[in-house]
């Protein structure tokens, strides 16, 4: 292995796992503002999976907005007021998809 | 038929004034003895041709237009009181809107007032051969304040200017007024009208003159009657000068006075009366309130008196003598049955009704409706909170949400008086209402007119 192949193998590595990490710490990030949300509002929160329908997850339209604008801040970005096309998640696993592909 | 109310005008008070000699009106720059301004003439040789003319009355120093005021009152066929954030731009429509052939004031001549008279406004006072009595009626053209949309401009005669104000008793000791309002606004304007129709004196502001250095005018010339804003009221408490004040009474009016900053004047001035007053420059002075709570008895509505009060579709509505006799260049202050409608918007709980907000100014979340001023009533509350306004920001889910910003004392945790804050609003308030977003800020801009300043929505 040369060592101009290293240099040139290595981001390519780093941005593969790095992406990875956006999508961890972004899936994270997301769940743990439903919780806090739901705690805030005293609402008590379905369990987080992926199929979970939104409203049935406990949090109404208010803590939805809530959780948007927490994010926004977090994140530098609101994917429901950057997209083109009006666009509803039907489950968790489309929040976090909707988010990952605006990241 | 009755007799036509006698005809008095300012200067005429003066004249029957039992306690002249000690009366003076205290500028920024200067100081004038009401004794001097009775019988004589801030405007040079032009005081006498001054009868029937319209005038534009436009100065750097509020001083200067209260002795103007006092001799263009009963004399001039119209006076227009010029606020004193008016721009050279806005002058034009302003002079062909209000047909005025004269220009009272302390300023250069500009391009706008070319083809005024110019009349100038200048210290001392020099005596008058003959200061007139009361000759007419004197139309009086104020500024809204522009709340909702542009100002507009209002009449208004000294009688319903003056007719909420109650003579003082003649044992009484002499007030000495200090307002943080510009007397060229109805809110001051009211407060000079008290001084010069009552016996009083008064400290006069100036827009250039910081909060403290007023303060301190105000306690050294021992002001008795202090009045302003709410949002004037949070920042002089901030102000360590405040304490050298010694008031014998505290108004407030301009904004919602809540229950926050009715307790700090309270608890900052014990035993003395904090009074709050709602008027506007449309609907006159409507009522005062001297129990030390918010809002206002539930009986005023609906009873007979000097000003009657109804509250339709949630909104206060006043009919009154006191109220403007119309805008000028056309259009109604009162419906058809002389209701002015407030645009105020009230709550009933209880045996009190509470001031919401302004129509209009509400925050809309999903479409239930918030106004700021009571989700502000609530933070207000917390005895670390100096000042706070909530509103709206943009949000694709509903419309908007509730955010706040929120001046502390100084040496308040914020971590600590942020918890008790959301703990608070949401003990009271409905879950849409409460902020989402709690921010601490430094201080909060407040209007020429001494309000909040609010986001055009």
């Amino acid at each position: 292995m040369t060592p101009m192949a290293d240099t040139l193998e290595q981001p390519a590595r780093e941005q593969e796992s790095c992406a990875a990490d956006v999508k961890t710490a972004l899936r994270g990030a997301i769940l743990e503002r439903f919780a806090s949300v739901a705690a805030a509002q005293g609402k008590s929160l379905a369990p987080l999976t992926d199929d979970l329908v939104l409203l049935e997850s406990g949090l109404d339209s208010l803590c939805f907005a809530i959780v948007v604008a927490t994010l926004e801040d977090e994140l530098g970005f609101d994917p429901f007021t950057e997209a083109e096309d009006v666009y509803f998640p039907v489950t968790l696993g489309d929040f976090i998809r909707f988010y990952e592909r605006a990241a | 038929m009755s007799a036509p109310p006698e005809l008095v005008s300012l200067r005429d008070t003066l004249w029957r004034s039992r306690r002249l000699a000690s009366r003076r009106l205290w500028g920024a720059q200067a100081s004038v003895a009401l004794a001097d301004m009775a019988s004589g003439t801030a405007l040079g040789d032009a005081a006498p041709a001054l009868a029937d003319r319209s005038v534009l009355l436009r100065v750097a120093d509020p001083l200067h237009a209260a002795l103007a005021l006092i001799e263009l009152d009963g004399v001039a066929r119209r006076i227009v009181l010029c606020p004193p954030d008016l721009s050279d731009g806005a002058l034009a429509g302003v002079i062909e809107t209000t047909a005025i052939d004269t220009m009272a004031s302390d300023l250069a001549p500009s391009p706008a007032t070319a083809g005024l008279d110019l009349v100038r406004i200048a210290l001392p006072v020099r005596p008058l051969a003959a200061a007139p009595h009361a000759m007419r009626a004197t139309e009086w053209v104020m500024f809204t304040s522009g709340t909702s949309g542009p100002p507009k401009l209002v009449v208004h005669t000294l009688a319903g200017l003056t007719g909420a104000i109650k003579p003082a008793a003649a044992d009484a000791e002499p007030p000495v007024w200090a307002t943080f309002y510009d007397i060229r606004r109805y809110g001051g304007l009211q407060m000079l009208l008290r001084a010069l129709t009552g016996e009083g004196s008064m400290v006069v502001g100036s827009p250039a003159e910081p909060v403290a250095a007023f303060l301190a005018r105000a306690a050294a010339h021992g002001a008795t009657h202090i009045t302003g804003t709410p949002s004037h009221w949070r920042r002089a408490l901030m102000t360590p000068e405040a304490a050298a004040l010694a008031p014998r009474y505290v108004r407030l009016s301009g904004e919602i006075a809540d229950q926050g900053v009715l307790d700090a004047l309270q608890a900052r001035f014990p035993g003395v009366p904090v009074g709050h007053a709602y008027a506007s420059t449309e609907a006159g002075v409507g009522f005062e309130v001297n129990d030390g709570l918010a809002g206002f008895p539930a009986d005023f509505v609906g009873r007979s008196g000097e000003v009657e009060i109804e509250v339709a579709d949630g909104a206060l509505r006043l009919r009154s003598a006191r109220a403007a006799a119309g805008y000028l260049g056309g259009g109604a202050v009162a419906d058809a049955a002389g209701f002015v409608d407030t645009g105020d918007m009230v709550e009933r709980r209880g045996d009190r009704y509470h001031f919401v907000g302004r129509r209009g100014g509400v925050i809309n979340v999903g479409g239930l409706k918030a106004h700021p001023e009571e989700i502000e009533a609530v933070i207000n509350r917390h005895p670390d909170v100096s000042a706070s306004r909530a509103c709206g920001r943009r949000n694709p889910i509903t419309g908007a949400i509730v955010v706040a910003e929120v001046v502390l004392k100084p040496g308040a945790g914020e971590a600590r008086v942020r918890a008790e804050i959301l703990q608070s609003c949401r003990a009271e308030l409905a879950p849409f209402k409460v902020p989402t977003m709690l921010k601490f800020v430094p201080a909060l801009a407040i209007t020429a007119g001494g309000k909040l300043e609010r986001a055009v929505a």
